[in-house]
């Protein structure tokens, strides 16, 4: 499993792929999880992102998805953050290449 | 084609009931993702970006139109409309839902195909010539050997659990088109000044990480004893191949570390032990059976004029640039092979649609004896059309946008599914290859720069063959940012070559000038008609470097 932690991260978010059909979904926090980024829950720091992993991968985490890791996110400001890896930019919208698929065409 | 016997049939039809089953328990929460990964993996199930991925087998790239039908049909109703075709001949679907895979192999199975030696440390789907049984000039068609070498892998108990993945190539011409030299057995049919036939067996070439050509350890076996050869090279790479480091696990590295003198010694040991025991003898009747199945269509005695034809090409230029770049001499007069471009300018390497595969499917029942092949260079084949039918076809083809006359030329790349897909994949390499195609786009322009490959890889792991390329474009991975490592100098063929690394990689915004100006220097550099591979080979790399980081 690839995963894009980078050391120096000060915001990181939860994502994983859903069991049933693939999807990219994302730690919500009591929300439970979600297809959408924005709605992502953000930690901030070190500390925070490993309790919100921990959070994420409850007993029967594994019913409902699978691979899930932290990742960096930026803060775009207002409120907002990106994925900071390309590779997460991707997950998040769908294949560049392709933008009548993936999150991005539900949009 | 071959046909399945009722042991193939229930072979598949039971493993699509236990992939049921084993489903039902990971949705259910019977069995862990750790339990499950390596079962869904053997069916050909992997997890990418997106989505779960579902690769499909096609035995040494041979596809009968009810097949192709059923290809266009799962597209349409358990993916997003497409497929994509692959390097080794096989097609992938990028949006399949788990609990649906289970009745999509059921449908496969209905037309005899199924995803099984598509993933896993296993004996890999066998690819061969995609003129196979079509070009003229071959020994024998590699089909057979292939069919024979399916049967005998598949659920291969010895071989199930490989210290690596396993890849066998057949070729049975001269001219290779299947980079037999990089496979972990390249196979090479010959004949003797006798007229006899025997195989040429090459061990342990690969690209990835480290990439190797092949070794010649095999000279000229015969069809009897091929299967007992290619035990022994198994055996051997089973009991040597390093199981503690995945990246050293490949045969490749085995045959490396150790030699090609003992590679050599070892596998004639483990022979002759089993040839000894003579229960891997091919028997002659079975041989024969099999290679029935790929006796030439009823080819209708034909002879030129060809007035259709030559008519067309008289008055239809675009017709005419077609035929001098797509079709093929065939081994039979007043028939053609028909290459199918899946490059279109701009477009994604390998895609085709749901409606351009049905079209596809009735273009080969209609002119093609049903027949299509798929080719390690993510395009297509019609394998036997008569040449005054050539130009019906073509405006078939020009309907559903496949077309594109650009067989061998720049603008036919071959590119992984890259970071757009790949869970793998370390930087994107289609919209590279896109933007290349779209830079040399006119087809004058690729004509007179004549044949060169361009092969695109994201990562490392090289499923684009970028080592290969005779440009070969790598993408790497710079704290989150994508860019390109570029190589010159490489083959696949019969004169085998690995590219040269340039230098310092280039940016996303940087690389298609960065190739375009590579294309200048070697426009400058050549004599007359000298490809530019051999423009290369004879200049090397320096008057390349030199150009390319002038301004850098």
């Amino acid at each position: 499993m690839a995963q894009h932690v980078s050391k120096g991260a000060r915001f990181q978010a939860v994502t994983a792929n859903r069991l049933s059909d693939g999807e990219v979904i994302y730690f919500a926090g009591d929300n439970g999880w979600t297809e959408n980024f924005q709605t992502a829950k953000i930690a901030d720091g070190a500390e925070a992102s490993k309790e919100l992993l921990q959070a994420a991968m409850t007993d029967d985490f594994e019913l409902l998805l699978l691979e899930p890791y932290l990742f960096e996110v930026i803060d775009a400001g207002n409120a907002n953050f990106n994925p900071a890896s390309v590779r997460e930019v991707i997950r998040a919208a769908g294949p560049t290449i392709r933008l009548d698929l993936g999150k991005q065409a539900e949009a | 084609m071959y046909r399945y016997d009722e042991f193939d049939h229930q072979m598949v039809q039971d493993r699509v009931e236990q992939f049921r089953d084993q489903v039902n328990r990971r949705i259910s929460g019977e069995i862990t993702e750790d339990a499950f990964k390596p079962l869904r993996l053997m069916n050909g199930v992997y997890l990418q970006l997106h989505a779960y991925m579902l690769r499909v087998a096609i035995p040494y790239g041979t596809l009968s139109g009810s097949q192709m039908r059923k290809l266009a049909h799962i597209a349409r109703e358990y993916d997003r409309g497409y497929g994509h075709f692959t390097t080794r001949q096989n097609i992938q679907y990028n949006w399949p839902s788990l609990d649906r895979i289970p009745d999509l192999l059921n449908e496969l199975a209905e037309v005899e195909m199924h995803a099984i030696q598509t993933s896993g440390n296993c004996i890999r789907n066998v690819t061969s010539d995609q003129y196979a049984g079509a070009i003229a000039n071959e020994v024998e068609d590699p089909r057979i050997i292939s069919e024979v070498i399916r049967q005998w892998s598949t659920f291969h108990p010895e071989f199930s659990f490989l210290p690596r993945k396993f890849k066998i190539a057949v070729t049975g011409h001269e001219n290779d088109r299947a980079a037999i030299r990089f496979h972990d057995i390249g196979i090479v049919i010959k004949q003797n000044d006798q007229g006899e036939v025997g195989y040429e067996v090459h061990v342990g070439g690969g690209l990835g990480r480290t990439p190797f050509i092949a070794k010649k350890i095999g000279d000229f076996v015969p069809a009897e004893k091929l299967l007992a050869y290619l035990e022994a090279v198994m055996r051997v790479y089973n009991m040597l191949g390093r199981r503690d480091n995945s990246y050293k696990a490949r045969i490749k590295i085995l045959v490396h570390e150790i030699g090609e003198a003992e590679m050599r010694r070892l596998v004639e040991e483990e022979f002759t032990k089993i040839d000894a025991r003579d229960v891997l003898s091919l028997p002659h009747a079975e041989l024969n059976r099999i290679a029935a199945y790929f006796a030439p269509p009823a080819f209708e005695v034909l002879s030129a004029p060809f007035e259709i034809f030559e008519a067309a090409k008289a008055s239809n230029s675009a017709f005419a640039d077609w035929v001098e770049n797509n079709v093929v001499e065939h081994r039979q007069e007043g028939y053609a092979i028909v290459n199918i471009s899946l490059k279109p300018i701009g477009g994604i390497p390998g895609d085709a649609t749901d409606v351009q595969m049905d079209a596809l499917a009735d273009m080969a029942a209609n002119y093609s004896f049903d027949e299509i092949r798929v080719t390690h260079q993510q395009n297509l084949v019609l394998p036997h059309v008569r040449q005054e039918d050539l130009p019906a076809l073509f405006v078939q083809l020009q309907e559903t946008e496949l077309a594109t006359p650009n067989i061998g030329l720049i603008s036919d790349q071959i590119a992984c599914p890259g970071l757009d897909y790949c869970n793998l994949a370390n930087a994107r390499s289609i919209p590279i290859a896109q933007e290349i195609s779209t830079r040399f786009e006119d087809l004058k322009q690729q004509s007179n720069i004549g044949d060169l490959s361009i092969k695109i890889s994201g990562c490392i792991n090289a499923c684009g063959h970028h080592h290969i390329g005779n440009i070969g474009i790598l993408g790497v991975d710079k704290k989150g940012t994508e860019f390109y490592q570029l190589s010159l100098g490489g083959s696949h063929d019969e004169n085998a070559a690995l590219g040269d690394i340039t230098g310092p990689a280039f940016t996303s915004e940087q690389v298609v000038g960065a190739v375009e100006n590579i294309v200048d220097s070697y426009l400058q550099l050549r004599t007359d008609d000298e490809p530019f591979i051999d423009t290369y080979r004879r200049v090397g790399m320096a008057p390349f470097k030199e150009r390319l980081y002038a301004n850098v």
